[in-house]
């Protein structure tokens, strides 16, 4: 087939142009002009320059809520991955059993985000609800809007049921993508149960779990509806996440300029962050190509 | 080293199996004797693959034993059979490089490492892959990465015997050839039992010194490449070995002649005594293509044929011929005349065999 090369055939991008401007582009850098001046109302304002953004940097409250952010994601992943690669291994493979399964493994990630916060806010009171009632019979002093480590395992548990059935539904997905053929000759080569999971199935689920991480870390570091409503974010400030903090100065304090450099600030970090992810595992694979 | 024996073997994937087509395999005794180079031929379904899963331990008979060297293995999984098999489409630890991959099976089990160097190092160098053993499984070609399958069976120096499932599909055509012949050579070298599943009687007939031919769950037939094509047992052989396969007649004996169709057949005494002698009514004579003398012009004792079409296939012919209302083919070489219209037909009595019930009835030609 001859290959025809017509450059006009750009502007058949041009529509999508439109549309990513209109949605993405133009209300970002609305953002950007914000970040970069006073704006007191429609006639009066003052160009800044970065003083917005060295002040967002300097902001020893803002310091702590990005390093509480990375604290919480990171923790939820550490849990969350290995939690979610087991749930898959031990999940039923046919049979009305693996119906049954996945349909329960589903059900945490088809509840909204304020619904799950409300759902744990009643479940750890200490008269009402189950978890908090039963700790305090037990005989340990549960309380979530005084004790900010009590208030921050309840917030990682209830990410973690929230969203573990992420990752165990991905790493079902691919293991079931793993031919019969694999476990078979692994049986003849006499490979043990872990050999199997750490040459075979592992190598299989990369995929995934780049995937399933980049979501999870993405998702996480933007939480927002489940933390405020069961804490907001307290006691103090030991859980308050920066998407509450932003949120507080933004429409709270109508801080609109600190708040733009703060958005982009934001979002620059979440975008390095992946970035980052991303080329390191995409060059682990390519030194495998490699034979280093 | 092993002996292989199938004692009233007998597999089906159902609950309830209720008649012989519900079995995948069919009542069978079989003996691979050790040190042979066996292939297991047949068409797609017929138990070639259950059978292979039987023996390797993948699979558990339904009844019947299985046993290696008079040892009944029946209830060992496949790691306590010392079995290999490769797989039709190469199966490869992705993350590993050549060398520890070749190396796995024998790390599993704890072997010292100057040891698996030794054997990795051996197998490398049979399979020629010993410029590769550095670079990672995963970037190998298809046929690089089914001799590492079968590199994995062959480190092993306890292995019994080496199962193939079909281990060439992937391969392109000119490296099965080159793949072939090194299996013959591995073969010859460690004098290693090796059964070979195969649908291609191409393929089976030059790996094999004897082919069993698989059919509906039985084994219809086990003998060498030249057995199978001048005495198939079953009709089902006849057919399915040759290119084309054998010719089969419908036959009758009626007043001391020998009818096909509305046809009488010029077939010698031996042949017409064993008809009659007969009792079912399932009666086919089969000659093969290859067999079938072909004149242009009458001949003494020639039965005339209608020519429908011929078919040149370079050094040789195929011409399809109509005799008493019943299709024939018939090969003719090269420098024969190809008919047309009409043709006289001579089978020869040594070339004909005589099926009842499909299964060959030997013939006293006297």
């Amino acid at each position: 087939m001859n290959k025809v090369y017509n450059n006009r055939a750009w502007w058949l991008i041009l529509p999508m142009l439109l549309l990513v401007a209109f949605s993405a582009v133009i209300p970002l850098m609305t953002v950007v002009n914000y970040s970069v001046q006073d704006v007191f109302d429609a006639n009066t304002r003052f160009f800044t320059g970065t003083e917005w953004f060295k002040e967002m940097l300097n902001d020893p409250a803002l310091q702590a809520a990005v390093l509480r952010q990375f604290a919480f994601s990171l923790t939820i992943l550490a849990i969350e991955v290995p939690l979610g690669i087991g749930i898959a291994l031990i999940m039923p493979k046919k049979g009305w059993q693996a119906s049954a399964a996945l349909i329960l493994v589903t059900m945490p990630l088809l509840i909204p985000w304020n619904v799950v916060g409300s759902i744990w806010q009643i479940f750890t009171r200490g008269d009402i609800g189950l978890m908090g009632w039963s700790l305090r019979e037990l005989g340990y002093g549960y309380n979530i809007t005084s004790n900010p480590v009590d208030a921050w395992a309840t917030i990682i548990l209830m990410d973690v049921w929230h969203w573990t059935s992420l990752i165990a539904l991905l790493c079902y997905s691919g293991l079931r993508s793993i031919p019969d053929a694999y476990y078979q000759a692994a049986r003849i080569d006499r490979a043990s149960k872990w050999a199997v999971f750490r040459y075979i199935q592992l190598p299989k689920l990369t995929n995934v779990l780049v995937i399933g991480v980049l979501l999870r870390f993405m998702h996480s570091f933007m939480i927002y509806a489940e933390p405020f409503v069961l804490t907001g974010g307290g006691p103090g400030s030991s859980t308050t996440f920066l998407s509450q903090s932003l949120t507080t100065m933004a429409i709270g304090q109508q801080d609109l300029g600190p708040s733009a450099a703060f958005s982009l600030i934001y979002f620059l970090i979440i975008l390095l962050v992946t970035w980052v992810f991303y080329t390191a595992i995409m060059n682990m694979q390519k030194d495998n190509n490699k034979g280093a | 080293m092993a002996e292989i024996t199938l004692k009233s073997l007998a597999h089906t994937y159902l609950a309830n199996p209720q008649s012989p087509q519900d079995y995948a395999i069919r009542e069978m005794n079989h003996v691979w004797q050790q040190g042979g180079a066996y292939a297991l031929l047949g068409p797609s379904g017929c138990g070639k693959s259950t059978l292979l899963n039987i023996i390797s331990g993948l699979l558990e008979p339904s009844s019947g034993e299985v046993l290696f060297d008079g040892e009944v293995v029946n209830e060992l999984p496949p790691e306590a059979r010392n079995i290999a098999q490769v797989f039709q489409f190469p199966v490869i630890y992705d993350t590993m490089t050549v060398y520890d991959n070749l190396a796995f099976p024998l790390r599993n089990v704890k072997t010292p490492e100057a040891r698996v160097h030794e054997r990795v190092m051996e197998v490398a160098d049979v399979l020629e892959l010993t410029s590769q053993l550095k670079r990672r499984a995963k970037n190998l070609t298809a046929d690089e990465k089914q001799k590492v399958s079968m590199g994995r069976g062959l480190v092993r120096d306890d292995v019994s015997a080496i199962l193939f499932d079909e281990p060439l599909t992937v391969i392109d055509p000119q490296l099965k050839w080159t793949l072939r012949r090194k299996l013959k050579e591995i073969h010859q070298r460690f004098q290693i039992t090796m059964v070979y599943v195969t649908h291609d009687q191409l393929e089976a007939s030059t790996f094999a010194d004897k082919i069993a031919v698989m059919y509906e769950g039985q084994v219809v037939q086990f003998g060498t490449p030249r057995e199978l094509f001048e005495t198939p047992n079953h009709t089902f052989v006849g057919y399915f070995i040759g290119s084309p396969g054998m010719n089969f007649l419908d036959v009758f004996a009626r007043d001391g002649v020998v009818w096909a169709g509305d046809t009488a057949l010029t077939v010698g005494q031996g042949v017409r005594d064993a008809i009659e002698k007969a009792t079912s009514s399932n009666i086919k004579l089969g000659i093969r293509p290859e067999f079938i003398e072909v004149h242009t012009d009458p001949v003494e004792g020639g039965m005339s044929a209608q020519v429908d079409h011929a078919q040149d296939l370079g050094t040789y012919s195929i011409v399809y011929l109509t005799l008493g209302g019943l299709s024939l083919k018939a090969r003719i070489e090269e420098d024969q005349m190809t008919p047309t219209g009409k043709a006289w037909l001579r089978f020869p009595d040594e070339r004909l065999g005589l099926y009842v019930d499909e299964y060959r009835v030997e013939i006293d030609h006297e």
